[in-house]
């Protein structure tokens, strides 16, 4: 368990620096596949099954499709992606790298207050209930959610529409 | 062979999930975060700008799937927050692309230095 989590996490990690330092723009879409199967994976090591599997179709299937288009529709110059210069790198790496020290000191040195812990323990190894997730989603009662849904469905449409105002030929 | 591999989908079947903190996964989530602030700031190219997005989004909503399954396993919310925030992203990339093709199409090029000559 605890390895798989590690493989994971490194596998996250290391693709996430090399996607904002690696120099072709395709091999940063193949990085953030990486990052992105990753999450999925811990989705799955989560027990959100559901969540993982939108991820991997929305996501590594959907999303990644368009930015390797998108790629190959404005590669330039063999499509080389440069870095802007030191002046620029410097603060930005600097920055992160005291964001991530605040933050996962803050984390770590946080107790939370788990609800249960033997319940959770309980519940966890099995996934959630293909029927609960569908009764949450498609109702108008407290704690579902058929009105965000709808509400979603009316900004897809509004994304086609504006996708297509924007990118036609005039 | 065959033992080695049902040891393992014993392994994979009967995990426990209290056996990983949960602060593991926000520091994975944090280094991913920054990872997409870094790229955002040093990247020059429109669309790794974008992808750098993508990373600070995936991150938010890793968080949320975590807090919901730590915190309050008998509830949804967290776990319906990330699957909005995934249809979101899809949609905001999607126009986002559909933008820089228009400018690639206009200025051959997809140099954020380029893109200044945008404002009017």
């Amino acid at each position: 368990m605890i390895l798989i989590f590690a493989i994971l996490a490194l596998v996250i990690i290391v693709s996430s620096v090399l996607a904002i330092t690696s120099n072709r723009m395709m091999h940063v879409a193949m990085y953030l596949l990486f990052v992105l199967a990753g999450t999925a994976g811990l989705y799955f090591l989560l027990g959100y099954h559901f969540l993982g599997v939108v991820q991997l179709s929305v996501y590594a299937g959907g999303v990644l499709i368009l930015f390797i288009f998108a790629i190959l529709l404005t590669n330039t110059k063999g499509e080389r992606s440069e870095v802007h210069g030191v002046k620029r790198i410097i603060p930005a790496v600097l920055a992160s790298v005291l964001g991530i020290g605040v933050i996962a000191i803050a984390v770590i040195k946080h107790t939370f207050l788990y609800v249960d812990k033997t319940a959770a323990a309980a519940a966890d190894t099995t996934e959630i209930d293909m029927k609960v997730i569908g009764n949450a989603l498609m109702g108008t009662e407290k704690y579902q959610y058929l009105l965000p849904f709808e509400v979603l469905s009316v900004l897809l449409l509004a994304c086609i529409i504006g996708g297509i105002l924007i990118a036609r030929k005039r | 062979m065959k033992q080695l591999i049902d040891n393992f989908w014993q392994f994979v079947n009967g995990v426990d999930i209290n056996a990983i903190p949960m602060e593991l996964y926000l520091v994975v989530s944090t280094v991913m975060f920054f990872a997409g602030v870094a790229g955002f700031i040093i990247r020059k190219n429109l669309l790794a700008v974008l992808i750098s997005v993508e990373l600070v989004l995936n991150a938010a909503e890793l968080n949320f799937a975590v807090f919901n399954r730590y915190l309050y396993p008998d509830l949804l919310e967290g776990m319906f927050f990330s699957l909005f925030g995934i249809a979101i992203a899809a949609a905001e990339t999607a126009v986002a692309i559909a933008i820089i093709i228009n400018v690639y199409r206009n200025l051959q090029s997809v140099d954020v230095e380029k893109v200044e000559t945008l404002h009017g």
